[in-house]
This record gives C-alpha cells, structure tokens and sequence, in this order.
C-alpha cells in the first residue's frame, strides 16, 4: 500500500503541493484528477523520485520512499508510464520493454513479461522492429505502459494515458489498464478525462491547486454534482 | 528469429578475417617503398576509425557532445611512449633533460624479444588507455552535470590544458617537455626479420587493424549490451531513461571513461603510427578531424565511422596530394595547383557530401542493415 501524508512541494518559490494525503490500497485502481496546474504530474513525479519533496511522508508498504534515489524507487516495484508517453523514438519497440526490465536481472522472467506485454498488446508484437518514434500516437501510449509493466511493478502510475489519443484508442487503453489490475497490478491513474478515469476507479481524489478538495469512490464522485459541473461539463 | 541473428554475426565475423587478410596479402605484395601513401594512409586509417567509434559510442550512442577526444589521445600517446623507449635509448631521447625519469621499457622487462614486444607493447597500450580513462572519471563528475554545448566547451578546454601541461618544462624528464618522444615500438617493429635483417613477411598494417578491430569489436558488444540501451534510452530521452530506473549520472561517466579509455589506446597506436609522441600534434584540430569524421559517417553509426575514417584519411592524405604538387601540361603551368590547393578542394567536397547526406553516409544504420530486407512495414518515417 502507498501512503501519502502532508507531502509539500514546491518549484522555485511556487508550491506545487500544499500538504496533500492519500492512500492507494493494494490491488485497486485509484485515480487522482483534476485541471491542468492543480499538481497532479508533480505527485506522480514526486512518488517516482524525479521531483523532490520540501516535506511530508510517502510511504510504501511501511517504508520511507522520500530522500531514496529513483533506481531504488523503481526497484522496490513501482513503475510510471510518463506524461506525453515519452518512448525512445530511436530505439525498436523491443528495445524499448527490454530498457523498461533495466533493473531486473532475472533473463528468463524477462523473456516471459515481453510474451505478456505482447499478449496484451498485440499490435506491439505486429511492430516489435520498429522504430518507436514511427509508431502512431495510441500505440506509442501502448509501449509506454507496456515498458513500465517491463519492470513487473506492484504499483503502476500512469501519467494522463489518453492525452492526445482518439475516443476508441483511449476506450482500448482503458480497458487494458482495467485488465492489468485484474491480473494483480495497484494503478495509480491521472487523467484529464474524469469521466472514463471515474469509470474505473475504486477510489478517486479530486485535486485543486495543490490540495486534495474532495474524495470517495469512483462511482460517489461520479454522481457528485459539483465534480459533474467542474470536471464532467454537464451542468444541469 | 535467432537464428538470423546468429547468421549476420557469422557474416560480419568472415567479413573482418577477409579485410584482415586481405591487408597482410596486400602488404606483402605491393612494394612498400612505392606504395608510401597507401599504407600510411591505411594505418591512420585504422587509428582513426577506432579514435571515431570511441568518439561515437560518446557522442552517437550517449548523447554527450564532447570535445576531449584529442587530449585523452594525448595521454595514450604519452603513456605509451614513456613506457615503451628503450632504456639504452632514453638518454638520446631525453638528451635536454640528461636522461628520463622513467628508468625501465615494458618490452624489456616482459624479456625482450619477440613475446616481449607483444606484450609489453600490449601492456603499454592498455595502461595509456587506464590512465585515459582515470583522468576522465576525475573530470567526468564535475563535467558530466554540464549539457551539450557546455559540456562540449568544457571538454574542448580540458583538451587545451592536457595539452599545455605536457609541454611544461618542470615535467621535462618524464614528458620531455615540448620535445618528441621517439625511439619506441612502432607498427613497423612488427614485420618479421630473418637473420640477416631483411624483412621476410611484414605485418605493420596487419597489426594496426589488427588492434583497432578488437577495439572496435569490444565497443560494438558494449553498445549492444543492456549498457548500450541504456547509453541511448539515455540519449533519446533523460526523464523517461530515469524514470525505467536508470541511473543518470553513474552511466553517463561509465560512457565517458570507456570511449576515453579508447581514445587513449587509440591514441598510442596514433604515437606507433606516427614513429614519435609530441603534445603539439594532439590539438583541438585533430579533435575535430574525428569529429567530422564521425558526422560524416553518421552520427549512431560504427561501420559509418569506420568508412568515413578511411575515407577521410585517404582523400585528405592520399588521393588529393596531385593538387600540391605544380603540374606542367605541355608546357603550360595548371593554374591554382600549389602547395595548399589540397585542403581547398578538400573542404569543397567536405562540404559537398554533408549536403547531399544530411545524416552521414551511414545515416544511424550500419553497414550489415544494408543486406537486410526491409521488415514488412519497417522503418517507414
């Protein structure tokens, strides 16, 4: 389970997070949304390891994650599929999950999670020699998830898996999240699309300007009017 | 799908025994004598292709624009040369400063003769490489935090100061300050004489690829090992290259001090092709020359380095040499053909192949991806 308590962040004088708590309980999909600005990529970036925190607490079955370096981060089984999907556009596909497996030294279970990457995604498979900055944008999405699963994370973070990506693409990726967590895998999701994200949580946090303004579960939320009219756009 | 792999390993494998063989056939058939040109340009051919590839797996495969190469050179070359004279040479050799420092010769202490020779030549080339890469895991911290042109500036004057502290008179009896070191093992102590000491097979060029391959050979596995994706997934993208667990700062050094280490081979073998180690010739020009060498092969490309290497050697040393010399057509002076004319032409055609190829002759291929069919729906940009 990932606990967050009171964490603080701030980037050159303006505070990103102002104190924000949450929980993400092990085998759950949980989901954080809320608008451009509010924070929501700094706590991913945060949990990672990429940003540092000023103050406040994360962690991770019972251990301290904050002041630990990125690798170990990633060690102890907590992967992030990165805003704007970031793949290595110079590198193959395959080249692309086998970086993802970086730290695992086990070449047979890697072997095996590249067969499961491709059983999820079997475009994947279909391009696995191509270069990855060729591919389209829906399946560059599909490789930044499928190389974060590469590293056969507990907890998976996914940075806004439908920016840029047409309704029936992000439809496919959603379901696939939904498939993942089935198969054992905490998510923990960020979107600008309340309504698909929502649809899919367990849990959902709201967050507005560093602060965490409302939570419950995914459906709850759903049905709150004032998440409808501030983040759903169905007013009345 | 492995078997393919295998098959084009196999391939490339035969293909350098051929090369190889090929040059010792060729070195014993034409007269070196009159062939000057062609094996002086094969040799630094050969340093040079290694010099470029430790150059790209740096800037091609990381990322990290620099500019030391030269200066690291350097410190292979010097290396190489103070642990390699002779020691009945040295006082002739260090004659300003009555004698070196460095009392003893590799060569000799691995027993002399033929064995000694490989080895301590061996030896001597691979501790210029050690202290190569010891200095860049020094300067790589503090260095290394720089980005792209900064670094390269960074590295760039790195290069200057080597070059300016080897010339120093204090450390003459060990430099020989701003005088050449010579006398040591060259590629040409490598043909083999008979008794009466006629050369029987040579074997100078033979040995220059011969060293330059295996270097070359050690990079290539290193850049497809799961080191080389994370050189480039550090290359194509740092937040995303850290984000896999990839730790930043430690591969990047690990990056600089292997091509560095390879410089400074490269940089002895420049010294044995060269007959003589002096800090003048390890300029910031010399940088240059491989990093134009390294873009017009291609950037991300070793066989392009290689090809590039040669060509740039043979058209800067070789084929172009007519247009020096004052040539008389029936009586009639050519006009422009003067001593200098060369590099004018040269810099025309340098410039011409980098329109027409924008990313190198080699592009980020190699060369063996040019016998490959083109996967179904591959590589289409």
């Amino acid at each position: 389970m990932l606990k967050i308590e009171n964490l603080h962040v701030s980037y050159g004088g303006i505070q990103a997070l102002r104190g924000i708590s949450l929980e993400v309980p092990d085998g759950k999909i949980v989901t954080l949304i809320g608008a451009n600005g509010a924070g929501k990529s700094t706590t991913l970036r945060t949990i990672t390891g990429l940003v540092k925190a000023s103050s406040g607490s994360i962690q991770w079955n019972g251990e301290e994650l904050l002041g630990r370096s990125i690798d170990k981060i990633v060690g102890a089984g907590i992967a992030m599929s990165p805003e704007g999907r970031r793949v290595f556009a110079d590198m193959s596909v395959l080249e692309n999950l086998r970086i993802g497996a970086y730290l695992r030294k086990d070449k047979d279970g890697i072997e095996e999670d590249i067969k499961w990457v491709y059983s999820l995604f079997p475009r994947l498979e279909e391009r696995s020699w191509q270069l990855a900055g060729t591919l389209s944008g829906g399946e560059q999405q599909m490789l930044a998830v499928g190389r974060a699963l590469m590293s056969r994370p507990k907890l998976m973070m996914l940075d806004e898996p439908s920016l840029g990506l047409a309704p029936l693409v992000v439809q496919d990726i959603f379901s696939i999240i939904g498939e993942i967590n089935r198969q054992g895998v905490t998510v923990l999701l960020i979107e600008q699309n309340a309504n698909m994200a929502l649809k899919i949580a367990d849990l959902a946090y709201v967050l507005e300007t560093g602060n965490i303004t409302m939570s419950g579960t995914g459906a709850e939320l759903l049905a709150d009017e004032k998440v409808r009219e501030a983040y759903l756009g169905r007013n009345g | 799908m492995k078997q393919t792999v295998k098959k084009s390993t196999w391939a490339v494998l035969l293909c350098v025994l051929a090369l190889l063989a090929a040059v010792v056939v060729l070195e014993n058939v034409l007269d070196p004598n009159k062939n000057i040109m062609v094996f002086a340009a094969l040799k630094k051919g050969a340093v040079y292709a290694l010099v470029a590839v430790s150059m790209n797996l740096l800037n091609g495969f990381t990322g990290l624009f620099s500019l030391g190469q030269a200066g690291f050179m350097l410190l292979g070359a010097y290396t190489y040369a103070i642990l390699t004279i002779p020691a009945a040479q040295r006082d002739t050799v260090y004659y300003i400063y009555n004698g070196s420092a460095v009392n003893f010769s590799l060569p000799e202490l691995f027993g002399g003769g033929t064995a000694g020779l490989v080895l301590g030549v061996l030896a001597a080339l691979i501790l210029g490489g050690c202290v190569a890469a010891a200095v860049a895991w020094l300067i790589g911290l503090p260095v290394l935090r720089l980005k792209s042109d900064y670094l390269a500036i960074a590295t760039l004057g790195f290069g200057e100061i080597i070059r300016a502290v080897f010339q120093w008179d204090k450390l003459g009896p060990v430099t020989n300050g701003a005088n050449a070191l010579k006398s040591f093992p060259t590629f040409s102590s490598f043909n083999i004489q008979n008794a009466a000491g006629e050369t029987v097979l040579r074997l100078s060029t033979f040995t220059a690829f011969l060293l330059a391959g295996i270097c070359i050979a050690v990079i290539v596995l290193l850049i497809n090992s799961t080191y080389g994706r994370a050189f480039k997934a550090i290359r194509d993208d740092e937040v995303a290259a850290e984000a896999m667990g990839i730790n930043l700062s430690k591969h990047k050094r690990l990056a600089f001090v292997i091509s560095s280490f390879f410089a400074g081979v490269g940089g002895g073998m420049f010294a044995m092709f060269a007959n003589q180690a002096q800090a003048k010739t390890f300029t910031t020009a010399m940088t240059y020359e491989i990093l134009l060498i390294v873009v017009i092969g291609g950037i991300g490309s070793v066989s392009g380095s290689c090809i590039a290497a040669f060509l740039y050697v043979a058209a800067s040393e070789w084929w172009l040499r007519f247009l020096d010399a004052e040539t008389f057509v029936g009586g009639v002076k050519v006009p422009l053909l003067r001593n200098g004319f060369r590099m004018v032409v040269f810099s025309v055609v340098i410039m011409i192949v980098v329109l027409f190829f924008r990313r190198g002759l080699m592009g980020d291929k190699e060369l063996p991806d040019l016998f490959k069919k083109r996967r179904k729906g591959g590589a289409a940009k």
